[in-house]
């Protein structure tokens, strides 16, 4: 189980980012964070995946205190990450990439594999380099790709949705479906889609870098589509 | 053949002992053995020292090596090599050059190479220098080429340098006729206090000939690289050149592209771009279990197409 309590993050742009956040993320579930925009969901992924170091509190991966623990001491212990704006490398191509995410050569089939569950095809794209000539919605999907390759325990999805097409997002919703069927595994997806939130075991809303709400989909889901439509509120006040 | 020309060789070029097809070996100044094949005859110069390579037209995806080692130190090679390729063949020429020094004397190895390319000939040229040894004397390599391209002719050149060479400087020189092409990938890695300076003059003067070319460089410890570059489009004609840098340490690259339009049909456009390694991409791989250094090389190797 990976575990935060108590995560607080004061960052020199902006105290407070996050302020005593606890929660759990179990194998065999799918958690969704979502939140308004700049809440801290991001900074908290990043905690989780080692790019920030939290103020105070701490990160337990089965057990162990991993809150000082480097971001590829991190990766080896089975935790990964899918960056919410991919990285784009001069030279590196689609092969390589999966391959280093994959921890060695991969076949060309697994490779196949891995991307058609995000709606491309191997053929088309492993020779192609990992740079401006790829779309944004194509550099996204690649990046999810590198993070399946793992075969991570613990993986963390930081809005997978965005930049993706219908068609590719079905496959996705599919792919996560798939993980969640896998008793290994533990999915944190940051997420504001409806199709995510609506295949989550448990959903952790944070606002203003606080849980305002946290439990299983049928306790938060219902309230929260409510509260999204007439009335809402972004940071949960009255309205005028 | 000298031990270290073998280990150059394999450095080099993929040789596994034996080439196949022409050749011409070049060792410490002289050349030790060369071969012709059915379509392509090599000559050695007689007012300098060199040869020239004639490709015939039958001559289909055939392959000729022209390798150049130096093995010790004192050693100042200078040699002209000319390629004639006639109309319609189609080549590979691998070239090449390592500098190996074991004393405080330096090693040199200027090629002067020229390039003919006849209507309608394909020629692929790869060249990959390095410079290895012990010895304090310098490794120094001073390539200059000279190419002209007829009428829908194609020369694409792809240059690797990738660290040992304490001083190059590398100069080349091109004219397009209508149709032809010229598509240049050069890759340059310096370390420590080594230099390395690169010019490319490229005159399009025929309709509807282009030009690629693509820079990538990396300057690490206290080298310095130096790279200027003029595409010059007299005529309607395509040119792109695109140089990126990557400063390790407190490596220092400056760099001068030029685009010269004296024709309103002339389409030129130029990407440059230097600095260190995105932070991003070093975490990115990092995430993937790779260690900082690892993700340095990574990065470093696949910019530079090595």
């Amino acid at each position: 189980m990976l575990k935060l309590e108590n995560i607080t993050l004061n960052l020199p742009e902006k105290e407070n980012l996050l302020r005593n956040v606890s929660l759990s993320v179990k194998p065999g579930k799918l958690t969704v964070i979502t939140g308004p925009n700049g809440g801290g969901k991001t900074s908290l992924a990043k905690i989780i995946a080692g790019l920030y170091v939290p103020t105070s509190g701490f990160i337990y991966l089965d057990e162990e205190d991993i809150t000082e623990m480097s971001i590829t001491d991190r990766a080896k212990k089975g935790i990964a990450y899918a960056f919410q704006q991919p990285v784009s490398f001069k030279g590196i191509n689609v092969k390589t990439l999966m391959s280093i995410a994959a921890g060695g050569d991969m076949s060309e089939m697994r490779m196949c594999r891995i991307l058609e569950k995000v709606g491309l095809c191997a053929r088309d794209y492993m020779n192609r380099e990992m740079d401006s000539h790829l779309s944004g919605g194509e550099m996204k999907r690649i990046e999810i790709a590198t993070v399946l390759a793992r075969g991570a325990k613990y993986i963390v999805f930081d809005e997978p949705e965005a930049g993706i097409d219908l068609w590719s997002f079905t496959s996705l919703i599919q792919a996560f479906e798939s993980l969640k069927e896998d008793d290994d595994v533990a999915l944190l997806i940051i997420s504001h889609q409806e199709r995510i939130l609506k295949i989550a075991d448990e959903i952790v809303v944070i606002r203003d870098g606080v849980v305002s709400e946290s439990g299983t989909k049928d306790q938060v889901f219902p309230a929260l589509m409510k509260n999204n439509t007439d009335n809402y509120c972004p940071k949960g006040k009255e309205m005028f | 053949m000298d031990k270290i020309t073998e280990e150059i060789l394999r450095e080099i070029t993929d040789w596994d002992g034996v080439f196949s097809g022409a050749y011409s070996l070049r060792e410490n100044g002289e050349c030790i053995s060369f071969q012709n094949s059915d379509h392509i005859r090599i000559v050695k110069k007689e007012d300098k020292p060199g040869i020239d390579i004639y490709i015939s037209d039958k001559a289909q995806q055939e392959t000729v090596y022209i390798p150049a080692c130096v093995t010790k130190s004192d050693v100042h090679d200078l040699v002209y090599n000319d390629f004639h390729v006639q109309s319609g063949a189609d080549v590979t020429i691998v070239a090449g050059c390592g500098v190996h020094t074991d004393a405080e004397e330096g090693s040199n190895h200027n090629g002067i190479h020229r390039f003919f390319l006849e209507r309608g000939s394909h020629v692929v040229y790869k060249e990959k220098h390095i410079g290895i040894g012990e010895g304090g004397g310098k490794r120094v390599i001073d390539p200059v080429t000279y190419a002209e391209l007829d009428d829908g002719a194609v020369l694409e050149m792809e240059t690797l340098q990738l660290g040992g060479v304490n001083e190059t400087t590398r100069d080349t020189t091109a004219i397009l006729k209508k149709n032809a092409s010229l598509i240049i990938h050069e890759s340059i890695m310096t370390d420590n206090d080594e230099t390395a300076s690169t010019k490319f003059s490229v005159d399009m003067v025929g309709e509807d000939s282009n030009v690629d070319l693509i820079s990538r460089s990396v300057a690490k410890g206290n080298s310095f690289q130096e790279y200027s570059s003029a595409i010059n489009g007299k005529c309607r004609c395509k040119g792109h050149s695109e140089c990126d840098a990557i400063l390790v340490g407190n490596g220092r690259v400056n760099a001068s592209p030029a685009l010269n339009a004296s024709s309103i049909d002339a389409n030129l456009i130029h990407e440059a771009a230097i600095g260190k390694i995105a932070g991003e991409q070093i975490i990115k791989l990092m995430t993937l279990g790779l260690t900082e250094e690892e993700a340095e090389e990574r990065i470093i190797a696949g910019f530079l197409g090595a």
